[in-house]
């Protein structure tokens, strides 16, 4: 199965499960998904329930958020994060805001779910990484999945999830392989999980960057470098439990994200490192971010606009000395 | 056909809105009311005229200028009041103040500072009445600045193409906060523009609250059909300026005294009495000072949210 | 040239901290004098300005020799103008976090570890190299000890056997109330003010010792002179090879935290030859801490004029038999090794069991 198929299928459990449940968005229904994540799921469900909506960022995660106030549990698809900022304002000073705002009376069941991510020459319009970007706003939560189980469980939980929930699907990640078991259900989206143990250093990654840190591990294993990769699943909330515990073991930690440095994900990850594992490093916290530079077109500047296998282990390298 | 005690119990509300909104402003300089504070004086007709029109089960969304529709949907004057002190026992707790007024029960959605940011979450109310096949209308309130934003056009197209049943009021009072109408549209008659998406639209005398009740009740059965949305643009005049810290610069005194001269609350009275009803102002207007006072007593003897609780409702929390 | 002990006869100038002009007050470290057993921080005694400086660094003056001359004023001294007697900044060691936390726990010293991180960064493992190296290499095989000092010790031991009549006594304490009590303090504290068991003995030596004062004092021209002050001297290897005993003051005053800061302090400077003259020379009494070397008893010697030394050795799980039950606890072995003329094995049993029962109720300690 691929992951796109994971999210499919996700979606459609959704669909059968609470008659609640409804998936708008452009091109999700008759175009069967930019992405080809819905394919199939109009002439399944009906128009009801597969929304196509016109251009209108704005007003259709606006009417997301008026229809989970209205009593019903949508998904909206927003095609790229690169749209989204045209939804800002809904997501931020609605979504994110109502529940607070209104002393509680309010909470906003929404699953907004969206691809995001560079790497296909798309250029700098189309290729953001702003899940870190979300994560700056109380009030929704930050989902990145970034295997197949969490593609399929993390929608499920979501639609379960009272408050408004944003998912980033990498886009690179759609054609990934891999198993998913005939039971799965909806994941745990609070927490962290240690993709591959290991001695000499916290390696914290997200999203399609996981794949990239776990192919250098392995790489660098044969070189005597040991190093622990952590997959976030969830950038808000953070689960500071699993990186706390992990750097008090390897003593070094580099986070890797293909969104920018400043101000970033990254930043925030290193700062609560600072703060509560402060005695048990060894060295300094390094990051690995996407370049400071809006994404370019051609194919190798593209390539070392974000972080590779080889830029993430030589970053390995520079922190750890190997042991025989 | 003018029925009196109907006539009575609107003029009542209007005049309640009248004189809460003259208090609010007082409490304001007396910084018991801080942040900002957006008064209706003049526009009432709009809100307790469409208000007439819709059922306990519809919606209302609202905007940052709301304190009247928020009274003629039946909050209370009190909580209304401690809401725009910050106490917690106003309904928003405190935390939303007067441009953020919510009540689950009244089905009032705010109360929303973003121009033209209630819209899309109308349209959304009204989807889900459609899925739901519920016979159910959401009335959305938004000004003439509103009509600018692209979510007005964004909401027109979506709601006109689903046929969702949502009631768009336009309260145009002519003024985007200091940006008179024809710097702001090239085309001015606002209701116009609904055309373009295929919206029936019409546009009523916003300082008549008889003649809004009737166009507005109009325009809801009409929603109620099933035939889609309905753009009604009352034509009003807000009596003061567009919160309280604006000097009018953009505006002729001239031109505001001629408005006055259409006060909806003596227009009614005037209606009345041709009609040969008698109007106990006097009465009224006691009645009216208690219930303001009332409410500000209400407000003052309020308490504070604690800061302890800063961080509650960021998130919904566990059932107990 | 001041006296630093009953056996100082010399001291070398090594350095002056002043020079004329300056103003010092009383308590200020004024100069560093070298003798046999160590390198001595010289305190004055006076508020004045610095007139002259007699004496030269190199110079080898007999005890009582006029080393400076300061004007004392008729009032007490203007504040110094400068901040800190030393221009220079506080030297500052590039350590992580991490190095500094092991070092702590260890008690070494980072100014004698080469840092092999980016920037001669001290890491993890340059502190574990240092410590390692210091449990596998027997004393003997480092850098042999400055002949002076061992001629010092070899005098001093000499001495003690010949003329103090020993006696030994020694006793098992039950730590695990001890150890549990400090567990559970540890984790409610910072890592830079966690306490170790050395910690609690010493309180608990301290305050034993204030039920048997005749064991904390001098014996001297044929009589105890009970001391008022306690002050245990800690024995503390040098890592050139060698001892030094300098005191904690007053340590019947300070509760377990201060005896643990002070004892972290006392060793650091020990170890890089900053002591001052009242540590080396007004111990009262003698500790000596050889768990961590693996013995399980200690039979030490005294050092005259004191009349007591306190010995403990390792915390090892062994059988203990209680109520008729058959368990195992952290067992400590407490020794106390007593000149029998100043008490007889009634107070120095006394002692040891006041000791004991102490350390079974560490919160009231």
């Amino acid at each position: 199965m691929t992951y796109r198929e994971a999210v499919r299928e996700a979606i459609r459990k959704a669909l059968r499960a609470d008659d609640r449940v409804f998936l708008m968005g452009e091109d999700v229904g008759r175009y069967g998904g930019c992405y080809a994540v819905s394919k199939g799921l109009l002439s399944e469900f009906g128009p009801d329930r597969i929304r196509d909506t016109p251009l209108s960022e704005s007003a259709f995660v606006g009417a997301g958020i008026g229809a989970a106030l209205g009593g019903m549990r949508p998904i909206v698809e927003i095609m790229t994060v690169n749209f989204s900022l045209l939804a800002l304002d809904q997501i931020m000073n609605n979504a994110a805001t109502l529940l607070h705002m209104s002393g509680g009376q309010f909470n906003v069941p929404l699953v907004i779910r969206m691809a995001t991510g560079g790497g296909r020459q798309l250029a700098a319009q189309h290729s953001h990484s702003l899940e870190g970007w979300y994560a700056h706003i109380p009030g929704i939560k930050v989902l990145t999945p970034a295997v197949l189980e969490d593609a399929h469980g993390m929608l499920l939980a979501a639609i379960q999830d009272p408050d408004p929930v944003l998912i980033f699907e990498n886009a690179l990640l759609y054609n990934a392989e891999g198993e998913l078991p005939a039971n799965a259900g909806p994941v745990d989206i609070r927490h962290a999980a240690i993709r591959r143990p290991g001695r000499d250093v916290s390696v914290i990654t997200y999203g399609n960057s996981l794949g990239k840190a776990l192919e250098a591990a392995r790489n660098l294993a044969g070189k005597g470098i040991d190093a622990e990769v952590i997959d976030l699943r969830t950038l808000r909330p953070l689960d500071d439990r699993t990186l706390m515990d992990s750097v008090a073991r390897t003593h070094r930690a580099l986070i890797v994200d293909e969104g920018w440095r400043s101000g970033g994900i990254s930043a925030e990850i290193s700062a609560r490192i600072t703060e509560q594992a402060f005695y048990d490093l060894d060295a300094p916290v390094q990051r690995l971010c996407g370049a400071e530079c809006p994404m370019p077109y051609a194919a190798h500047l593209e390539a070392a606009s974000i972080p590779q296998v080889a830029t993430i282990a030589a970053a390995i390298e520079g922190m750890v000395q190997p042991h025989g | 056909m003018m029925n009196p005690v109907h006539a009575t119990d609107l003029l009542k509300q209007m005049l309640l809105v009248r004189r809460f909104e003259e208090k609010c402003a007082e409490l304001y300089t007396q910084e018991k009311i801080r942040g900002f504070l957006h008064l209706y004086i003049g526009e009432e007709a709009v809100g307790i005229g469409v208000m007439q029109a819709l059922r306990p089960e519809d919606a209302v969304v609202a905007t940052y200028r709301e304190h009247g529709h928020a009274l003629a949907r039946g909050m209370p004057a009190g909580v209304v009041m401690a809401e725009m002190f910050g106490k917690q026992e106003g309904c928003s707790r405190g935390r939303g103040g007067s441009m953020h007024l919510f009540d689950a029960k009244l089905r009032f959605y705010g109360g929303n500072a973003i121009v033209g940011g209630g819209l899309p979450l109308a349209i959304g109310l009204a989807l889900a009445d459609k899925i739901r096949n519920n016979a159910r209308v959401t009335c959305c309130f938004f000004g003439d600045g509103a009509v600018a934003e692209g979510e007005f056009h964004e909401c027109m197209n979506l709601a006109s193409l689903w046929k969702l049943p949502v009631l768009l009021i336009c309260e145009n009072n002519r003024y985007a906060m200091g940006t008179r109408l024809d710097f702001s549209h090239s085309v001015t008659d606002l209701y116009k523009k609904a055309a373009a998406y295929a919206v029936p639209a019409s546009a009523v005398d916003g300082m008549d609250v008889l003649a809004v009740e009737d166009a507005a009740k109009s325009a809801t059965a009409a929603v109620l059909s099933g035939q889609g949305p309905y753009l009604l643009e009352c034509r009003t005049y807000r009596f003061r300026a567009h919160s309280m810290y604006d000097p009018e610069l953009y505006r002729e005194k001239a031109e505001v005294e001629e408005w006055k001269k259409r006060d909806p609350i003596p227009m009614l009275i005037q209606a009345m009495e041709a009609n040969g009803f008698k109007v106990d102002l006097a009465d009224m207007e006691g009645q009216v000072a208690k219930q303001v006072d009332e409410g500000i007593a209400f407000a003052e003897a309020g308490s504070w949210e604690p800061v302890a609780d800063l961080l509650r409702f960021v998130y919904s929390e566990d059932p107990a | 040239m001041p006296s630093l002990g009953a056996d100082m006869k010399e001291g070398t100038l090594v350095q002056w901290n002043v020079k004329p002009g300056d103003t010092v007050k009383r308590g200020d470290i004024i100069a560093i004098v070298a003798t046999e057993k160590a390198d001595i921080e010289v305190e004055v005694y006076e508020t004045g300005t610095v007139e002259t400086l007699i004496a030269q660094p190199g110079d080898k003056c007999p005890v009582g020799t006029t080393l400076a001359r300061i004007h004392v004023e008729g009032e007490a001294a203007p504040p110094p103008v400068s901040p800190a007697p030393e221009a220079e900044k506080p030297h500052r060691v590039k350590a992580s976090p991490l190095a500094r936390k092991l070092a702590l726990e260890m008690g070494l010293d980072l100014e004698n570890i080469k840092g092999s991180g980016p920037g001669g960064v001290i890491e993890r493992h340059d502190v574990g190299h240092v410590a390692a190296a210091l449990k596998s290499k027997p004393p003997e095989a480092a850098e042999p000890a400055a002949p002076e000092m061992r001629h010092a010790i070899a005098v001093a031991m000499a001495r003690s056997n010949r003329e103090i009549p020993h006696y030994y006594l020694s006793t098992r304490i039950d730590m695990s109330k001890a150890l549990r009590w400090i567990e559970q303090s540890n984790q409610r504290r910072p890592i830079e003010r966690r306490l170790l068991p050395v910690a609690l003995l010493l309180r608990g030596v301290a305050r034993a010792l204030t039920d048997v004062p005749e064991l904390n004092g001098y014996y001297l021209d044929d009589k105890l002179k009970m001391a008022g002050e306690v002050n245990i001297g800690v024995a503390i290897s040098l890592r050139r090879g060698g001892l030094m005993i300098p005191a904690i003051l007053s340590a019947q005053k300070k509760s377990v935290d201060e005896m643990m800061t002070a004892l972290s302090d006392l060793i650091t400077r020990a170890r890089s030859g900053r002591l001052r003259g009242s540590e080396i020379t007004e111990g009262t009494v003698t500790v000596s801490n050889l768990g961590d070397l693996g013995v399980e008893t200690v039979l030490g010697v005294i050092y005259p004029p004191q009349v007591a030394l306190v010995g403990f050795g390792k915390i090892i799980e062994q059988s203990w038999a209680e109520n008729g039950m058959l368990g195992v606890r952290p067992v400590l072995t407490a020794s106390l090794a007593a000149d029998h003329r100043a008490t007889d094995g009634h107070r120095g049993a006394q002692f040891l069991q006041t000791l004991d029962h102490l350390l079974q109720d560490p919160e009231a300690l």
